[in-house]
């Protein structure tokens, strides 16, 4: 069911809100990865603003939809929707990086809340997810796991091991999504090491992939419902009508999967721009990792709302 | 609490099965009243007998592949969506080439996932030294949080596995090939984990060791008290973590002399950790570790590389009786040797 227009403007509000807090947090904590949460800003702000069934105050509800960000560094951003989302004070925020603060860069899943799995170091975080979406399956329960990985991880052998095993045992309650926002540390991702053709290599794994505007909440949310029908789990009814003249988004998202794709789980290879929505940062290798002092704190985040500075 | 074990008559007989199968048969019996268990294996559900599990419940063991890095990544999220995995695999595999998942997704994150780690040691001596593990408990050791258990046999291994679903956390229990000699003749003496089992009373002597080692030191402690009139006391220190620091500092106020042996290199294992507790405790003893010199193991059977490295019978008593100043042969009179 596409996104109301009301949905898709205030998903984008959400997430230009979101944006400044990254930039709030990354400004407290001395320097954070900056980059790639921004990137991924979109998907976090459709997840936890639309799909994710969880419950911010009851963290570890047991029936709760699973995330996990494999791409841990991007913690600045997961910790900000987090906060937002009510799974604690935004205050504590202030503390990021600090001595003994609950948060590190890389977020500890047994210290902050909503944070399913603890990662950072890259190529975990699919393995954890498909042995979450095993348990799931293996216990008749109906919630889902999502997995964030970044496009740099995908240089890892283990996300393949792990991609191999999950199309091996038809997870389909499992869904993948890849921040391809083409740069890593040390510069694009064609010239450190090629991905690409990325979406074929998923292919020939076994996934179902689906290739979006990861900064489209259209779709962004076609990919996903698409995803959730594969999975047997469609989005609840929802009241209001759908959105009138919106493109079903890519194709293989819409509805339930063909016979001859049926079984293989949903990788959304999402396009996606390093520092998206402040204009100095994006594409900008040099912000994967970086600090602001409060002016340029300002102009970011001038630039994410388009206010004059 | 005590370890109950129960029904232990009718899940195996010791005298028939190797360790690794009485492994396969206690788990399968566990797995039968608690659903929460799983399994996982890389390609290796017939050598570490984690197969006999998958036999009685397919749909619960997980055959990832000769892929270690997502056995373990797996085992995790399995074991946070609720499960306790257990994770078969040779222990070279599963304490260096997933050792990063075993430390980051098991470990750091504190879940109920248990390691049955297989072909520990020299255990499979004659595959080539890439399939052996000497390196492993020193490894372990050094992840906080982590329970490590060598145990001495077939028995020794039901006592540990059905232990270390009771004590939450990560654990890593370290077998053999399987073919080793029993030392244990029922599960039933009292085992604990983290507390040391005198196996042998003595008080001249004290040997401390683990696995295959505790066999050959108790026929060693039996030889020493009847030919040499030298009263060991062996422990089998079944738990390398937590350590029994009481029953090593006992050992060092009551005897005086330690011996550490062990299927390990010495650095990092067994011997490291007693030496430890000693270093810290200003009790004084003399003590020496037998196990690998820091090399890269020979290959052979493992009953000749445990003569070779002195962790056999003969090489005990030898060893002690170089620390105690014994001179067996001063007579030179061969008639008594016969």
């Amino acid at each position: 069911m596409p996104l109301t227009d009301d949905e898709v403007r205030d998903l984008q509000a959400k997430a230009r809100e979101l944006r400044c807090l990254m930039i709030d947090v990354t400004t407290w904590a001395g320097g954070a990865h900056i980059g790639g949460a921004l990137s991924s800003a979109d998907l976090l702000t459709a997840l936890y603003y639309k799909y994710l069934n969880v419950r911010p105050d009851e963290p570890d509800w047991a029936q709760r939809d699973r995330f996990v960000l494999s791409k841990g560094h991007a913690g600045v951003g997961l910790a900000s929707v987090l906060a937002d989302r009510g799974y604690f004070p935004g205050g504590l925020l202030h503390e990021f990086n600090h001595f003994k603060s609950p948060f590190g860069m890389h977020l500890d899943g047994g210290k902050v809340p909503g944070v399913d799995a603890s990662t950072g170091s890259l190529g975990h975080g699919l393995s954890q997810a498909l042995g979450m979406a095993w348990g799931a399956r293996y216990q008749k329960e109906s919630w889902l796991t999502y997995c964030l990985l970044g496009d740099g991880e995908c240089n890892e052998g283990s996300v393949w091991e792990a991609a191999m095993a999950a199309s091996h045992h038809g997870a389909t309650n499992l869904i993948t999504l890849v921040d391809r926002n083409g740069l890593m540390i040390d510069g694009p991702t064609e010239e450190v090491m090629s991905l690409e053709p990325l979406a074929d290599k998923w292919r020939a794994f076994g996934f179902q992939v689906v290739e979006i505007d990861g900064h489209d909440f259209v779709q962004i949310a076609a990919a996903i419902e698409g995803a959730r029908a594969r999975a047997g789990r469609p989005l609840a009814g929802r009241s209001g009508a759908g959105r009138p003249g919106a493109a079903a988004g890519p194709s293989a998202a819409s509805g339930a999967a063909s016979a001859d794709t049926a079984g293989r789980p949903t990788v959304i290879i999402a396009n996606t721009v390093k520092g998206k929505g402040v204009d100095f940062m994006e594409g900008n290798v040099k912000w994967h990792y970086g600090s602001l002092d409060s002016e340029l704190a300002e102009k970011a985040k001038a630039s994410i709302t388009g206010r004059r500075t | 609490m005590p370890e109950v074990t129960g029904t232990t008559w009718n899940v195996y007989d010791a005298n028939t099965l190797t360790q690794a199968e009485i492994y396969g048969r206690v788990l399968t019996e566990l797995g039968e009243k608690d659903a929460r268990i799983v399994a996982l294996t890389a390609d290796l559900a017939r050598s570490t007998k984690i197969g006999v599990f998958g036999e009685r419940f397919p749909e619960r063991l997980v055959n990832v592949g000769i892929a270690e890095q997502n056995l373990f990544g797996m085992a995790a999220g399995m074991a946070k969506a609720g499960l306790v995995p257990f994770v078969s695999t040779m222990s070279v595999f599963a304490s260096m080439r997933a050792l990063e998942q075993v430390r980051t997704d098991i470990c750091y994150q504190g879940l109920d996932v248990k390691i049955i780690a297989t072909h520990g040691g020299i255990s499979f001596g004659q595959a080539g030294t890439t399939h052996h593990c000497t390196e492993d408990i020193a490894i372990m050791r050094a992840l906080a949080g982590m329970t490590v258990i060598v145990p001495a046999d077939g028995f020794e291994t039901a006592n540990a596995v059905r232990a270390c679903v009771e004590r939450p956390g990560p654990a890593y229990i370290r077998l053999g090939r399987g073919f080793e000699p029993l030392h244990y003749d029922s599960e039933d003496y009292g085992f604990r984990i983290g507390q040391a089992v005198e196996i042998a009373p003595g008080g001249d002597f004290t040997i401390v060791c683990c696995g295959v080692a505790v066999y050959h030191a108790a026929q060693a402690a039996t030889i020493l008290a009847e030919t040499d009139g030298v009263s060991v006391r062996v422990l089998n220190m079944h738990t390398l973590k937590p350590l029994d620091d009481a029953a090593v500092l006992s050992a060092a106020r009551e005897t005086g002399h330690i011996l550490t042996v062990e299927e390990h290199t010495v650095i990092g294992g067994l011997g490291s950790a007693v030496a430890d507790v000693l270093a810290q405790s200003g009790v004084a003893c003399t003590f020496a570790k037998v196990g690998l010199p820091d090399c890269y193991s020979e290959v052979g059977y493992p009953e000749d590389l445990y003569c070779h490295y002195g962790i056999d019978i003969d090489g005990i008593v030898d060893r002690i009786r170089v620390m105690l100043g014994i001179v067996a042969e001063l007579d030179e009179d061969w008639e008594d040797e016969v």
